[in-house]
């Protein structure tokens, strides 16, 4: 067992290991003289104690089962966009099939960050059906139900990472990473709502943000009212925001409903990607 | 002597109690040897002008207190700059109904997120950020959405970088609420300039698929170009 070794592997992913297992730097760099005068039999413990200062309540564990979580449903949009720019006559030439080419490649590239950082713990892939047991047949042969599901999925997304934050709480590393793709997600719903806006019958009203309605689903589509549940909230930490001063008069409904993105329970993300789980 | 120096300055701009100032001036110089008393001393001086009505200076503060400061003057900086781009729209007649009215929404947002970080913070908010907006010509829409541009993605990144300094869970969640938005905004804007760069390889990087985070010091850096109310972050986890 060779600690330093271990100690400059961490520090490869986290520059600031040192610093988070002792606010004084001193103390970890005179781990010669720690190791010295701690039995060698006893280190492993010592060691462990150092983790479990290091990174706070996050135990290896939960961490792993939200880097999980994500990665299963990252597999699942990297696969569903892999699979769309590569079907023949699906996804018209254009700026559309540039977008969704980039929108794969980030998806394949989050996938291969989540199983590098999670190694032999990684889960393996599942076997989908992006009909989603029939619920949207066309999904690979008619381009606007592609892009309505692909939509679903981004929204879906920024949904779960979300709620998965305070699993991470004060992980440096892990929780940055997180966000880091949550808002990549973010953008590509951004983007793919201006795609279904500009390309899918009847929906030309929506917004790159989700609007207020009644149920939370802007989208139109009833099949993914579960995605959207809970977006019509304009409540935050227990205050009104249709309360505050807006530009003219109060903050709108609409507006209070659009600032703010909603999560999602790891249970309701798991039920909605489920669907399309065999 | 650096920090000294800031407290001068500060101590100095504080006119209205200009004898006590120079009481205070001479307190740091007798004990600027003594270097932890110089430091307390210092910190005791900086306290005072942040509780006074001295507007030179906002103090962030400590802890989520310091974070959420953090976000709270980012969208006072946000709003304003949306504020004035919705009341300049006449200016450039190249802005299309469609953009006018998503940008009118971006205000909203920003002004909600302003407001709600106001009525978090009580009575621990930083006071109104006096922002400097000279480098910004409005009546140019390529000028508004680059400028623009820019302060969502700086948004996005300071959300990103802050995010694990937050030890309240339902803060970070609320931060995590606010920051899918801004990144909505960013493609939104970056969409506008040019298609399909709403994820451009300047933000997410093309081998990890990671967004861009930033330290709240790389992040004031930016913004306080923007900003001429002199910012004290100097109290912020790291």
């Amino acid at each position: 067992m060779n600690l330093f070794n271990i100690i400059d592997e961490i520090e490869n992913v986290d520059p600031e290991f040192q610093d988070r297992i002792s606010p004084r730097r001193a103390a970890i760099k005179n781990i010669t003289s720690f190791g010295s005068k701690v039995a060698v039999a006893a280190l492993p413990f010592a060691f462990s104690t150092l983790f479990k200062k290091a990174y706070g309540q996050t135990s290896g564990t939960a961490v792993n089962d939200v880097l999980n979580f994500a990665l299963t449903l990252e597999y699942l949009e990297a696969e569903y966009y892999a699979t769309g720019v590569s079907t023949a006559g699906l996804i018209p030439a254009g700026a559309g099939a540039t977008a969704l080419a980039q929108i794969a490649k980030d998806e394949a590239n989050h996938v291969a960050f989540l199983k590098s950082v999670l190694g032999s713990a990684a889960v393996s892939k599942p076997t989908f059906d992006f009909t989603a047991k029939n619920t949207f047949p066309d999904v690979f042969s008619n381009y606007q139900t592609f892009l309505k599901v692909a939509l679903a999925f981004e929204d879906t997304g920024v949904r779960a990472y979300k709620g998965q934050a305070g699993n991470l709480k004060g992980n440096k590393v892990v929780l940055t990473a997180a966000l880091n793709i949550h808002s990549v997600e973010a953008r590509h719903a951004s983007h793919l709502r201006q795609m279904v806006a500009a390309n899918v019958s009847g929906a030309s009203a929506l917004k790159p943000w989700i609007a207020y309605t009644a149920n939370g689903n802007d989208t139109g589509i009833a099949a993914v009212n579960p995605v959207y549940a809970g977006e019509q909230n304009t409540t935050q930490a227990n205050v009104n925001v249709t309360g505050f001063m807006g530009a003219s008069g109060n903050i709108s409904q609409s507006a209070a409903a659009e600032a703010f993105d909603e999560p999602l329970t790891k249970d309701a993300v798991l039920a909605i990607a489920g669907l399309f789980i065999v | 002597m650096e920090n000294l120096t800031k407290a001068e300055e500060i101590v100095s701009h504080d006119n209205s109690d200009f004898l006590t100032a120079n009481v205070q001036r001479r307190s740091f110089i007798k004990y600027a040897g003594a270097a932890t008393a110089a430091v307390a001393l210092i910190a005791a001086g900086c306290k005072k002008s942040h509780d006074g009505n001295n507007g030179a200076e906002a103090y962030l503060g400590r802890g989520d207190t310091g974070i959420l400061n953090y976000a709270y003057a980012l969208e006072q900086l946000e709003a304003a700059f949306y504020t004035q781009a919705v009341a300049s729209f006449g200016g450039d007649s190249s802005w299309t109904v469609a953009e006018k009215a998503l940008i009118t929404d971006i205000r909203d947002h920003e002004i909600a997120h302003r407001e709600f970080f106001k009525t978090a913070l009580g009575t621990n908010a930083i006071g109104s950020l006096e922002v400097n907006f000279d480098s910004i010509n409005f009546n140019s829409k390529a000028n508004v959405l680059a400028t623009a541009k820019a302060f969502e993605d700086l948004g996005v990144s300071a959300y990103n970088g802050a995010g694990y300094l937050i030890e309240n869970g339902d803060y970070l969640t609320l931060a995590g609420k606010i920051v899918s938005v801004e990144a909505r905004h960013a493609a939104y804007i970056r969409d506008l300039i040019s298609n399909g760069s709403f994820a451009g390889a300047d933000v997410v990087n093309p081998t990890t698929g990671l967004d861009t985070s930033r330290s709240p010091q790389e992040v004031l850096g930016i913004a306080g170009a923007y900003i001429k109310t002199k910012i004290n972050a100097n109290d912020l986890p790291s």
